[in-house]
């Protein structure tokens, strides 16, 4: 059973001494409860203490990390089965396959695609994470020399696909350092897949004809040694795989059952030949449990959605998403432009501004600072009112920038006009519409 | 391997919509999303697809390019949403309703809905306009002229619900009883509805859509909690299918619509669109949805594949 973070911090060495990164003993041991820390942070534990904490204090699901520096993706970590019950942690890592019978001119392109389909949103970068390499002719030269191109082409961890021992001890002779994902170990090759991610200190993938068989090899991988070990079920028809999933992550989080107390590898690519249906096999995975998820190409118009569905469900419930406060300007406004304001909650940034975008009219739009709250609950909670923005509206320099100070507030926030005019004595306040949809109409009839 | 089994108090209730002789019935899962190892799901969720009383002004070409030949003639828009893309069900949007934009009268409304309803052999979803207090009297008069279509109207909000209930009790109506993404709220009118009359076997939720990149988090966690508390927690007051308006929702984001040219890096337009509304789709699928309205022809065929690869047997 999981200890409480009083039980933890009893078998702490209680000195504050700030070596985990924590400030005090305590918090380490809230983390620690949480599943947000691994004991291994604190140098000071005694052996006794550390086996007595060790299986409480890691998360039901371990964290395992392919690549390294900045492009190591973690996965895996979780410690509920729903996002409302806590958060989500780690993002499942999107893969793109390449093979060493591929056209390199293919190749090329797809290693072109993955450094290039980036994409900026609130701050946040999304992109694809890992590159799988896969030898499909057996030949251990033609794998070592896809994998030593990949590698020095792009950044991002890799996954090396191969049964043969001899193959992949190819491609991770070029590639160790890196920390790829070795795949897979199976029944017919573990032992010499053990050694070969023991020796070269790599995460190791462990896939089973089904979740009876894939214990038993997590179980013998364990018993080698491995600990960073990520699984494959085996199945590849939709049905089953999902099935698996929801298993694996109840087993691990609800039963503690460690056998499977690791995070998944899916192959959407592997089980359609259609790209399309590929993705939404690809969103089944995001939304339900999957710890890598391995796709045949990228491109923007499937990437993208995939992207968005990701940072959606592992976006944190506990936290307002907020926008960065300031001056955003939309269609190229001049000095004659109309000035809104609006709340830096995202999802009305978003809103407001797709409204404003599509509406076509040039507007600078003021996103407050409401410390993530929409404009109605920033009112109530006293954030988006007059003597809060008015000051704000006269420094952040949109004053430099147009000619008529007229300031455009929220239906919503009707109430605050008054304050606004007493705060802002040189504007002109007006009212808005109540709903973002109405917005292209308003501005269009300015 | 045994695998430990959720105990499953709350079954989700069977709904059937439409007419005799053209209904569906939805709902009566007994366990979460597509868990069909534990439970069952007697009726796969369907998939309503949306007509526009009158010709749509803003939609992304790729939207609209499958409905070009019928996008003024909802009777002839339906007909083939039908026969050509297997609808389940038929959502006409009187989105020409809203004072906003043609402001027509309810009497209007109630003329293309009776067309549309004749031209067809699949169940009438009947949804109002962005505008709460027009819909009151439009869907109040769509209620009662059109005795004996056994239609399905909606949204109908805590302003509303007294003024439609009561129509709809009379003439034998399903409601969408639609909250602002909030189980509290969701809880709250489906117990005034029924304090007003409105039978069990008459109401689906609506826990209002978000679409991707646009809040689809927040919609997609309130339902999965709705169908914690109807199914483990026997709350009675949320055991109702739920229903996702999910075409005009992301069809309206500015991703969907952005050709190519203007952002290169995310790629093909018409299928970025369809994938956009497909994905959202599945999101739904997974938290809940029974009932999905929904626009493209070809994200219909995707999301349908998925639904029949989910319980492949």
């Amino acid at each position: 059973m999981a200890l409480t973070g009083i039980e933890i911090y009893k078998k702490l060495p209680k000195t504050n001494c700030k070596e985990c990164g924590v400030p005090t003993c305590m918090a380490f041991a809230m983390k620690l409860a949480a599943g947000q820390a691994e004991l291994s942070a604190c140098p000071h534990v005694s052996e006794e203490a550390r086996a007595e904490l060790d299986e409480a204090s890691a998360p039901p699901i371990r964290s395992v990390t392919i690549g390294k520096g900045d492009r190591g993706l973690k996965v895996g970590g979780e410690i509920v089965m729903f996002r409302h019950e806590k958060t989500f942690y780690n993002p499942p890592g999107l893969a793109v396959l390449v093979t060493d019978e591929m056209d390199s001119a293919e190749v090329d392109r797809r290693l072109k695609s993955f450094k290039e389909l980036e994409y900026d949103r609130v701050g946040l970068l999304l992109r694809a994470d890992l590159v799988a390499c896969k030898s499909t002719s057996g030949d251990a030269g033609k794998f070592e020399a896809l994998v030593k191109k990949v590698q020095s082409e792009v950044e991002g961890g890799l996954i090396l696909i191969s049964e043969d021992a001899g193959v992949m001890e190819a491609g991770l002779k070029v590639s160790a350092d890196n920390n790829p994902l070795i795949y897979a170990a199976t029944s017919d090759n573990a032992d010499a897949f053990a050694k070969l991610a023991k020796d070269n200190t790599c995460p190791l993938a462990a896939r089973g004809k089904d979740l009876n068989e894939l214990v038993e090899l997590t179980q013998k991988l364990t018993g080698a040694g491995l600990k960073d070990i990520v699984i494959d079920s085996g199945a590849r028809g939709l049905r089953q795989a999902f099935q698996d999933q929801i298993v694996i992550r109840r087993k691990a989080i609800q039963s503690k059952f460690q056998p499977l107390g690791f995070p998944t590898i899916t192959f959407p690519c592997e089980m359609t030949d259609d790209p399309m249906k590929e993705t939404l096999i690809a969103s089944t995975f995001i939304a339900k449990y999957g710890g890598i998820i391995v796709l045949s190409d990228l491109n923007g118009h499937s990437l993208f959605p995939l992207l968005l569905e990701r940072m959606n469900i592992f976006t944190d419930p506990q936290r307002p998403m907020a926008t960065t406060a300031g001056i955003y300007e939309i269609n190229n406004p001049d000095e004659n432009s109309p000035v809104l304001i609006t709340s830096n909650f995202s999802l009305t940034y978003f809103i407001v501004s797709g409204e404003i975008d599509s509406s076509r009219v040039p507007t600078w739009l003021l996103v407050f600072d409401t410390e993530g709250l929409s404009v109605l609950t920033g009112w109530a909670a006293g954030k988006f009112v007059g003597d809060a923005i008015g000051p704000w509206v006269k420094k952040c320099g949109i004053t430099d920038k147009v000619k008529r100070l007229k300031l455009i507030i929220p239906g919503v926030a009707a109430a605050i006009s008054g304050e606004l005019e007493e705060e802002l004595p040189d504007w002109e306040i007006s009212i808005g519409p109540r709903e973002a949809a109405h917005l292209g109409a308003f501005l269009k009839q300015l | 391997m045994e695998i430990e089994k959720i105990k499953y108090t709350g079954k989700v209730k069977e709904i059937s919509i439409g007419k005799e002789g053209k209904a569906i019935t939805v709902g009566g899962e007994n366990s979460y999303p597509f868990y069909l190892f534990e439970g069952e799901m007697p009726h796969k969720p369907k998939i309503a697809m949306e007509v526009y009383d009158s010709a749509p002004e803003e939609w992304a070409e790729a939207a609209l390019e499958p409905f070009k030949d019928v996008s003024g003639d909802p009777a002839a828009w339906a007909k083939k949403c039908v026969e050509e893309c297997g609808a389940d069900a038929i959502a006409l949007r009187l989105a020409s309703t809203d004072p906003n934009t043609k402001n027509t009268s309810p009497e209007q409304a109630v003329e293309v809905v009776k067309k549309v309803a004749e031209a067809i052999n699949v169940p009438l979803i009947v949804l109002g306009s962005g505008n709460a207090e027009k819909n009151t009297a439009v869907l109040r008069k769509v209620a009662e002229e059109c005795d004996g279509l056994n239609l399905t109207l909606g949204p109908v909000e805590e302003s509303n619900y007294k003024q439609i209930g009561a129509a709809a009790i009379g003439f034998k109506h399903t409601i969408i009883a639609n909250t602002p993404i909030d189980i509290n709220l969701a809880k709250e009118l489906n117990v005034l509805l029924g304090n007003l009359g409105v039978p069990d076997g008459s109401i689906l939720m609506d826990p209002t859509t978000g679409a991707l990149g646009y809040g689809m988090e927040y919609t997609y966690s309130v339902m999965e909690r709705d169908r914690m508390a109807a199914l483990t927690q026997e709350d009675e007051k949320l055991q109702f299918p739920m229903l996702n308006d999910i075409g005009t929702e992301v069809w309206k984001i500015k991703e969907a619509k952005i050709p190519e040219k203007e952002e290169p890096k995310l790629g093909d337009a018409k299928k970025r669109g369809i994938l956009i509304e497909a994905v959202t789709a599945v999101s739904f699928l997974l938290a809940g949805s029974d009932i999905l309205v929904m626009r493209h022809p070809e994200a219909v065929k995707l999301v349908r594949s998925i639904i029949e690869d989910l319980t492949a047997t």
